[in-house]
This record gives C-alpha cells, sequence and structure tokens, in this order.
C-alpha cells in the first residue's frame, strides 16, 4: 500500500501528521510529504487511511 | 454583545442576518432548516448578502478566489472603500489578500507557526494555563470564559509577538471593537475605526522594536524580506493586527465552547477526564461541532451559484461551523461524538486561506482542556440561560459561569 500527497492541494491542515507521523511529515512551511516513498508499513494501513480520511483537502490518495 | 440596531429577522431564507438575538443564541437550528429549504440565503441587510450552508457551496466558494475576494472578510455596513489598499494586498495580509500576493504575504508567517515551531511553545501554554486555575482555587463557581479561556491565546499571542502583558485589556478592546460591534452604523464605526488608536499602538511597538531588536514574531517580520525588499511598514502593522484579532477570539470561543459542551455532558466529560488517549479526536471534534469561526467574502465578478444571482460587490458569508454541522458529510453532524474517526472539518477554512494558526490554536485547545479537566474533573452550568454569547461572525461563550463538583 502507498500514500501520496498533492502538493498543490495540501494546505497544511496538518491532520495527517498529527494522525500519522510514521508515514507523513511537515516541511518549515507546515505542508506535508509522505516519508518513505509513501510506502505504508504492514500494520499501519488503518492509519493510512484515517489520514486518508481526515484530510480537509481531500489532497492525500492511496494506492496498492 | 452589541444592541440590536436592525429590525427582528421573520423569515432566514430571504432576510437574514447574523447579529440577530436568535442566530446569536442559537444559528444551529436556522443553518439546518436552512440546509434543508434554501440551501443559499439572501438578504438585503448589509447592502446585499448571501449564505450559503451547504458544505459543498462553502468549499466550492473558498476554493473559488476568482469570482470572490478577501478584499474585506468582516461584513459590516462598510465595504471598502476607494481608500482602502487596493486588491490584492488588502488591509490585513495575508487574510485580505487575494492570490498572487495572498501566497507571499502567507509565506512569510508560516514557518513561525509551523507545527514544530507551535510545540515548542506548549510548555508556556501548559504553566499559563495552571497560573489561570491557581488564581481561581477553591472557589467553588468560576466564570470558565472570564476567568479562564479568554486568557490563555490573549496571552500567548502577546508574548509570540513580545508585546508587554500588561496591555492585555487594551488588546481585548482592540478585538471587540473590530469583531464584535458590527451591528453599528457607518458612522459609529468610523468614529471608533479611523481614529487611528489601533494603528497608534501598534506603531509604538514597532518602534521600540525597530530601537532594540528582539527575539520575537515583531522583529521577525520587522526584519522580513520580499524580494530583497523589507516589508512595507502598512504590511507589518496590518499582520500584527490580523495576529492579535484572528488569534485572540477565536482560541477563545473554541475553548469556552468545548468548556460549555462538557459542562452539560457528564458521560464526555468523564471519559475525556480518565483517557487521555481520547484528547486529539474530541479536539478535532469539538472544532467540528462548535467551529467559532464565520468568514465573509465579496463578489468579485457576477457569478451564478446555484442559479443565485450574486453581483459584483454582494457579500457573501461564508460559515465553516454550518458546513460542519452537514449531514451529508458528517453522520450524526449533530452529535457530538469524541472518538469520531472520519472527520474532514472544516473549522479552519478551506483552500489557501487556511487558517494560519490552527497549530497553535489546536494546542492551546487541548493543552486548556487537558489542565482544566486535571483540575476540575467535575463541574457543571450554574445556569444554562446565563451563558451569553458573542455577536458577530466568531462565536463563542463570553460569560460561563461553572460550578466546580466534588
Ligand atoms: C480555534 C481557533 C481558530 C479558528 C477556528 C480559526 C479560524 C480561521 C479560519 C476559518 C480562517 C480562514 C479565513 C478565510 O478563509 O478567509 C482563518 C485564517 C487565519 N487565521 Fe485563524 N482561527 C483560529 C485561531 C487562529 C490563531 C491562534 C491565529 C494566529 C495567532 C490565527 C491566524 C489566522 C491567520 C493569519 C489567518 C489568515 C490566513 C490566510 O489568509 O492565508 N487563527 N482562521
Ligand atoms: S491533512 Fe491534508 S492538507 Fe493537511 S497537511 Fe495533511 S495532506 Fe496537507
Amino acid at each position: 500500500m502507498h500514500v501520496h500527497v498533492d502538493r498543490e492541494r495540501c494546505q497544511g491542515h496538518n491532520r495527517c501528521y498529527a494522525l500519522a507521523p510514521e508515514l507523513f511529515d511537515v516541511d518549515d512551511l507546515g505542508n506535508s510529504f509522505e516519508l518513505n516513498d509513501g510506502v505504508v508499513p504492514p500494520g499501519l494501513e488503518e492509519k493510512a487511511r484515517l489520514a486518508v480520511a481526515n484530510c480537509p483537502e481531500r489532497a492525500i490518495s492511496m494506492s496498492e | 454583545m452589541s444592541s440590536q440596531k436592525h429590525p427582528p429577522v421573520v423569515d432566514w431564507a430571504t432576510d437574514f442576518d447574523h447579529t440577530d438575538s436568535e442566530w446569536v443564541a442559537d444559528p444551529y437550528p436556522i443553518w439546518d432548516e436552512l440546509r434543508r429549504t434554501c440551501p443559499v440565503a439572501h438578504s438585503d441587510r448589509y447592502g446585499g448578502t448571501w449564505l450559503p450552508v451547504r458544505h459543498e457551496d462553502v468549499a466550492a466558494v473558498a476554493y473559488d478566489t476568482e469570482h470572490f475576494t478577501s478584499r474585506s472578510v468582516v461584513v459590516s455596513e462598510i465595504r471598502p472603500g476607494p481608500d482602502d489598499p487596493p486588491a490584492p494586498i488588502g488591509l490585513a495580509p495575508p487574510i485580505t489578500s487575494d492570490p498572487p500576493f495572498h501566497a507571499v504575504a502567507r509565506r512569510l508567517l508560516l514557518p513561525a507557526f509551523s507545527p514544530k515551531a507551535i510545540a515548542a511553545l506548549e510548555p508556556l501554554t501548559r504553566d499559563l494555563c495552571r497560573e489561570l486555575l491557581d488564581a481561581t482555587d477553591g472557589q467553588a463557581e468560576i466564570d470558565a470564559a472570564v476567568d479562564y479561556a479568554r486568557h490563555i491565546p490573549l496571552r500567548v499571542i502577546i508574548g509570540m509577538l513580545g508585546f508587554p502583558q500588561e496591555d492585555a485589556d487594551i488588546f481585548r478592546r482592540f478585538v471587540r471593537m473590530v469583531l464584535e460591534d458590527v451591528d453599528q452604523s457607518e458612522e459609529e464605526r468610523q468614529e471608533l475605526i479611523v481614529a487611528g488608536e489601533i494603528d497608534e499602538y501598534i506603531d509604538a511597538r514597532i518602534a521600540e522594536h525597530q530601537a532594540e531588536p528582539r527575539n520575537d514574531l515583531t522583529t521577525y517580520l520587522l526584519e522580513a524580506e520580499l524580494d530583497g525588499n523589507k516589508l512595507e511598514l502598512d504590511h507589518v502593522r496590518g499582520t500584527m493586527i490580523l495576529l492579535m484579532i484572528a488569534g485572540i477570539d477565536t482560541t477563545w470561543s473554541a475553548i469556552g465552547a468545548s468548556l460549555w459542551h462538557l459542562a452539560q455532558h457528564p458521560d464526555d466529560r468523564k471519559r475525556l477526564a480518565t483517557d487521555p488517549g481520547l484528547m486529539p479526536s474530541a479536539v478535532e471534534e469539538l472544532l467540528r461541532a462548535y467551529a467559532p469561526v464565520t468568514m465573509a467574502r465579496l463578489v468579485a465578478e457576477d457569478f451564478e451559484l446555484h442559479g443565485c444571482p450574486m453581483k459584483e460587490g454582494d457579500w457573501l458569508l461564508l460559515p465553516f461551523p454550518s458546513a460542519n454541522r452537514d449531514p451529508e458529510m458528517f453522520p450524526d453532524a449533530d452529535e457530538v461524538i469524541l472518538d469520531r474517526a472520519e472527520n474532514r472539518h472544516a473549522a479552519f477554512g478551506l483552500g489557501i486561506h487556511r487558517c494560519v494558526g490552527s497549530n497553535l490554536a489546536r494546542m492551546e485547545l487541548r493543552v486548556a482542556l487537558e489542565e482544566w479537566l486535571r483540575r476540575h474533573p467535575a463541574f457543571e452550568l450554574i445556569d444554562p440561560s446565563a451563558v451569553t454569547w458573542s455577536a458577530g461572525q466568531v462565536r463563542g461563550p463570553r460569560t460561563l459561569p461553572v460550578r466546580i463538583l466534588g
């Protein structure tokens, strides 16, 4: 499973970083990017789904 | 609360007024009804105002910076005049700015409010909350809005700007003047604002910082550069006023409304007091359910939304709190579910103007609730009808007398 942050849509609400710091980090401006090329390690799938479902800008996508 | 100068509203779909006492006391039933019957309401008041209430439409307007300008974000009898700074800069960058200038003004502020910068302010905020609780310790009755919530964001932002803590009362008056006294005639407002009291106060602080630079937000703004040039003084002043205005009433309202909820819902209160792991989702849910901020736009170009003919210069209220109660978006939207797992709420806005202070506000709300619950795990409203709410676009309890139990 992979997650990806669309940097154009992300407005830095930081919900993803708060919910899944294992999967996302934020830059100095507070905008988010995926860690580890977006690979979701086993066991973190639910956190990935939560991050996707809580992004107010719908900026995070998930793929297999 | 400001006195009612407008006639009471009879028909919310065609003559709404966000300063009407019914809206001030409890706007949710009004929005629920409009969502079902007239999702884009109109009123001739304030020279013509629109009100979309569904999440979908609020989002669409927030994203459409072409047809809607942020030149003025507080609906009142006054629209920006020919002497006010023109688009895309506006009076208080970045909130009153449009693209492309907006991104530049916003970028300047973001580093000071990033999650990591804000995390560093948490210990200070916690100490401050404890001090406030110490000051009322042993009292059987406390006004949770006046004696607790309102001091927290005020002192934190004064500290960030490097202004004297003794000036807290001056700040409070400025904020009231800008946000709560909108229900006044044009002459009255002109008198209050054009008198230039706020500008004078800020300019004095700026002069102090120019004479003696410090490690704070004021010096940061004075030394910041755009394309190799220092910021115009008007820009610095506008941004500082914005931080005062945008940061104080809003967070005060969020803390107060959350305590108001907990005072009336013993089950939620007990769960939150005993299970700290619940706090992150609870904070988001309380922000969703009691989002304090309704923004505004001016129509920049004639536009049609669901057949409603919006004309250049019309106001448009952008009620994020109503978007957050839209059942299309949130199942059981009117219920507070502290562990709600999926919560794309819009309390901090949507799109390019996403609240710069959201990380700060969240931290303050979480720490304020943690410390209050640690000290007072059990409390209730003394008299629900004694709670008063602010009028205007920022909604929260302004008096909140609670009884401390056990
Ligand atoms: C719970 C507390 C708060 C809420 C609910 C809130 C809400 C909002 C909302 C809805 C916007 C979007 C404006 C728009 O779309 O036009 C906004 C913008 C803004 N807020 Fe907040 N706010 C809060 C606290 C703060 C704090 C603590 C600060 C800073 C000290 C702050 C600074 C700002 C700034 C600078 C903007 C303008 C951003 C831009 O235009 O790019 N806010 N806020
Ligand atoms: S939740 Fe969405 S908007 Fe917020 S930082 Fe993450 S990706 Fe960006």
